[in-house]
């Protein structure tokens, strides 16, 4: 039986989330997504010409996304810094993730560049990733059929949970970790993994969930686009 | 030459910047400590106007190198994310991000003896705490060099030991001491560049396109200097280097009182 988190927190509770964009003058569009502890930084520049050229798609512009700890960002030692097989494989399915939303058919032959950058982590970064990313591209003003939201869920022995800590994702009897992302106006999924084990059952009982959870991320993600204008 | 550096040039001409700033005066510069305080030992963001970096430092138990057994290593590390300016690309670090973090940091920090390094000694000739700093660029709108400065040594500031047993010769990261990184002074690097026959400091990212020759000047409290790193395609003469050093160690008074 798990019955308290170690925060605390209801089974269905997220984290304090918050969200900003236009936080990195330099860049198209830019975000910083926070949700507990774990901090993401999203900028995006295009669309620009491809290259190598037998990359481009003479039909629309193609997404490329970058997702990078930092160095100081782990729990433990210093991560080497470049890229590694995780961070490729997050930067591959955040492009998967991004894409459906993302509307680049007048944009033939280019690149759109995502860097996302997590400065501190506790657990579900790759869904802030992403949430930091979709509100970026929003920032950057690409048409959008919608945003994208992410969280992670997990199945503690019988708890479906909201919002993984790094700590639940340790949890010593071993656990299920489920990142989801899903486009908040229909509830189409973009992201979903698993990593652990669940019955068919937990895991419609978690998407259910990650549904509930992500309004809440997609209400502080439209607040914080709508506060840039509001000055 | 581009048509707003042709105005910046021809603006200093009758003393005027562009952003209104005196020759001799930094843009607002913030620094942010504890922003990674989960993950890092020690952490700090440091804007300067819009220009921000992020620094984290991180511990780790090695072994001191055969040539100095009594001594710890700090090791510097500064990346030119290109998530913060188009002009700059995804890899392994460039010539500009070696630049900084060699001189800035490595000779900034450590040859400047401001960083004890026979205090990180554990055992000697065996083991000793090696100190890894990161800084990484977020927004660069003009002087990475002297906000890459500023980073380290906040993040330096805020850094706590982990709890080492040595025993087990392991290090929890969960658990920090009180003890922090001992240092003897607090060395300040001041970029001064030359715009044809003007001094500037704190140059903004369209006064460092119209700069010739760019010379970052880092002193210690009296007043010494602790290095040096000219950059630019223009030389410069020998006055040039004397006022630029007097500008530098002046400025550098004055930057370190954000840190008490």
């Amino acid at each position: 039986m798990y019955n308290k988190r170690p925060d605390n927190r209801k089974f269905d509770e997220l984290r304090e989330i918050s969200a900003e964009v236009s936080v990195i003058p330099r860049a198209d569009g830019s975000a910083m997504f926070k949700i507990g502890k774990t901090v993401a930084i999203a900028a995006v520049y295009g669309p620009k010409d491809l290259f190598p050229r037998f990359l481009r798609d003479p039909k629309k512009g193609i997404l490329r996304c970058n997702y990078n700890m930092m160095s100081f960002s782990g729990s433990g030692e210093r991560i080497r810094p470049g890229p590694s097989r995780r961070s490729k494989e997050i930067s591959f399915i955040t492009e998967k993730a991004l894409s459906p939303v993302l509307d680049l058919t007048d944009f033939p032959g280019s690149v759109v560049d995502i860097f996302i950058e997590l400065i501190q982590t506790d657990g579900g970064t790759r869904c802030a990733g992403i949430t930091a990313a979709a509100l970026a591209l929003a920032d950057a003003g690409f048409p959008m059929k919608d945003l994208v939201s992410a969280v992670s869920i997990g199945r503690i022995e019988d708890k479906i949970v909201v919002d993984v800590s790094k700590e639940e994702e340790d949890y010593e009897k071993g656990m299920a970790d489920i990142p989801v992302a899903i486009m908040p106006r229909n509830g189409n999924i973009t992201l979903l993994q698993m990593d652990g084990l669940a019955k068919p059952s937990e895991l419609k009982e978690a998407l259910k969930v990650a549904k509930r959870a992500c309004e809440q991320i997609y209400k502080v993600q439209k607040d914080a686009l709508k506060a840039r204008y509001k000055k | 030459m581009s048509i707003v550096s042709n105005h910046i040039v021809n603006l200093l001409e009758k003393d005027i910047r562009m952003d209104g700033r005196k020759a001799d005066e930094f843009r607002d510069i913030k620094i942010e400590y504890g922003i990674s305080s989960k993950s890092a030992e020690g952490s700090a963001r440091v804007t300067i106007g819009k220009t921000e970096v992020v620094a984290g430092v991180k511990m780790e138990v090695g072994t001191p190198y055969p040539d100095s057994p009594d001594e710890g290593t700090i090791i510097a590390n500064v990346e030119l994310l290109p998530l913060s300016s188009p002009e700059f690309e995804s890899g392994p670090p460039g010539i500009e991000s070696i630049e900084l973090a060699r001189s800035v940091v490595d000779r900034g920090l450590r040859e400047s003896g401001s960083l004890d390094l026979k205090k990180l000694l554990i055992k000697k000739g065996e083991k000793s705490w090696t100190i890894l700093i990161d800084v990484y660029s977020v927004n660069d709108d003009g002087n990475l060099a002297d906000a890459v400065g500023l980073a380290a040594l906040a993040a330096i500031k805020d850094a706590k030991f982990p709890k080492y047993d040595e025993k087990t010769e392991k290090i929890d990261y969960e658990q920090k001491t009180k003890k922090g990184i001992e240092l003897n002074g607090l060395p300040m690097p001041v970029t001064v560049v030359k715009i044809n026959d003007k001094y500037v400091i704190d140059p903004s990212l369209d006064e460092e396109k119209a700069m010739k020759s760019r010379l970052t000047v880092t002193s210690i409290e009296n007043g010494s200097v602790c290095a040096l790193q000219k950059g630019g395609n223009e030389p410069l003469t020998v006055e040039d280097v004397d006022m630029m050093v007097e500008l530098g160690v002046k400025k550098a008074k004055e930057l370190r009182k954000l840190f008490k």
